[in-house]
């Protein structure tokens, strides 16, 4: 196997380590917050440093190899993907961080009427399962599963765009929601957020794998 | 829309029984920079020498199909002007030892039987030497001989030599492998400055050299010419799997 094989190889295991890493901060982020475990909370913040160090190291790797190694072809546009995946991943890492750290600030637990007409819980399942499929598209360079993730997205995409209307009704009836009701609506902004990442990061692994740009070219990939 | 100058059209060269260039086909456009890569034995080298019919002097050698230059087959025009219109560079730098740096210039109107009167040869060794950036380094020293210079002085006073007869395409033959980076690094830069006035044709094995310098890149692989597109295209999205081991070092 030729040296940059390997230096390649070792990068796509970094790559993945992470993506499990930001997988299980965000799934950990999900269950603290269903289940108001503050512990929990607390472990995902404290993990997130995990997540900046390992991206630090992904980009100081990459750099190294295009550096040492002047990657040409499918190799060049493994590096490049790698560099965008990576800063998605990261951003991935924030949300869930941030999401854990209002449950560490939260008083109450979320009232169960707001949580099911807002949509949260499954668009935050369908985020997670989305993250999920990137990764083992990622890992056995599956194009059919990444391109799934467009189609995944749409559903995130709705429940952001109902929202608002969704939340509007729901505080007529239940003023005393209100707080609650902008967190969880600044939340589901993120959530929509994590699916346009992992779209990117979809978008990314064709490129790759295809040699294909399908960036701003809309449903038609 | 580029003109091509150089067209193959099934072209075949062998040694003997030897088929070493097969049915290639391809377009050079004109003041471009058209590099061939492949692995040792590929018929990359071969193809170069059939351009301006160096090949045919070895003993044996013969060629078939069409290869023209502005749409004239060059097969069926006189060797001599040939070489007039195409001039080539060699791997070594192989200025003649016996002439003064001047002399090694205009050796191929010498060489031809053209005689130039004094200004004329002046401005012929200057203007040429110009542009291949040596004017500066040897204009106090004309009269020395060419063996005196570095190794890229001197690879560069045979890019003159072959510059001074103005031809309309230079052939270079892996011109930067016996130079050390500094030298290949300006020789690289003339490259890209000469394509404003010449079609350069450069075989390599250096794929970052093809990479670097060339706008257009040739594949060749056991005499076929495997793919031939824009070198960004070449190194960034290759569309045969062999050109992609090649370049990537993936190769057996």
């Amino acid at each position: 196997m030729a040296q940059i094989e390997t230096e390649l190889q070792l990068l796509k295991t970094e790559a993945i380590n992470m993506w499990s890493l930001v997988n299980s901060q965000l799934n950990k982020a999900r269950l603290a917050f269903i289940n108001f475990d503050k512990d929990l909370a607390r472990e995902v913040v404290l993990k997130e440093k995990r997540v900046n160090g390992s991206e630090l190291k992904i980009d100081r790797d990459c750099e190294n190899i295009f550096a040492l190694f002047c990657p040409v072809a499918i190799d060049l546009r493994f590096l490049l993907a790698v560099l965008k995946i990576n800063t998605n991943l990261e951003r991935i890492g924030d949300i869930a961080e941030g999401i854990a750290k209002y449950v560490i600030d939260a008083e109450a637990p979320f009232s169960q009427p707001l949580l099911d007409t807002s949509r949260i819980l499954p668009m935050y399942e369908e985020s997670v399962r989305m993250l999920e499929d990137t990764q083992e598209a990622f890992e056995k360079e599956d194009t059919i599963l990444a391109r799934s993730v467009f189609k995944k997205d749409e559903f995130l995409d709705d429940v952001n765009r109902q929202s608002h209307k969704v939340l509007e009704k729901h505080l007529k009836d239940h003023p005393e929601d209100t707080a609650q009701a902008l967190w969880i609506l600044s939340t589901i902004r993120k959530l929509e957020r994590v699916g346009d990442q992992s779209k990117n990061i979809a978008e990314e692994i064709i490129f790759y794998l295809e040699a294909k740009v399908l960036k701003h070219r809309g449903k038609f990939v | 829309m580029e003109s091509t100058i150089i067209k193959s059209r099934n072209f075949n060269a062998s040694f003997g029984t030897n088929h070493v260039v097969k049915n290639v086909n391809i377009d050079i456009p004109r003041n471009k920079v058209v590099a061939v890569m492949g692995p040792s034995g590929c018929g990359k080298t071969t193809y170069l020498r059939c351009i301006n019919r160096m090949h045919e002097l070895i003993p044996g050698a013969s060629s078939s199909g069409e290869m023209t230059i502005n749409n004239e087959n060059i097969y069926q025009m006189h060797p001599i002007f040939v070489r007039l219109k195409i001039g080539m560079v060699f791997q070594r730098p192989n200025p003649f030892p016996n002439l003064s740096i001047y002399d090694n210039v205009i050796a191929g109107y010498k060489l031809n039987g053209i005689k130039l009167p004094k200004p004329e040869r002046d401005r012929v060794v200057e203007h040429s030497l110009t542009r291949v950036a040596l004017w500066g380094e040897v204009k106090d020293s004309l009269n020395k001989k060419g063996s005196f210079l570095s190794g890229g002085q001197q690879q560069r006073l045979c890019i003159a030599r072959a510059v001074a007869m103005e031809p309309e395409v230079l052939l270079f033959d892996e011109p930067t492998s016996a130079l050390d980076p500094i030298s290949t690094s300006t020789v690289e830069e003339l490259f890209h400055e000469l394509k404003a006035n010449y079609t350069l044709i450069i075989v390599t094995h250096n794929m970052q050299q093809a990479a670097r310098v060339s706008d257009k890149t040739a594949f060749f692989y056991l005499g076929e010419l495997v793919e031939y597109d824009e070198t960004k295209i070449m190194f960034t999205a290759p569309k045969d799997s062999r050109t992609q081991n090649y370049i990537t070092g993936r190769f057996s």
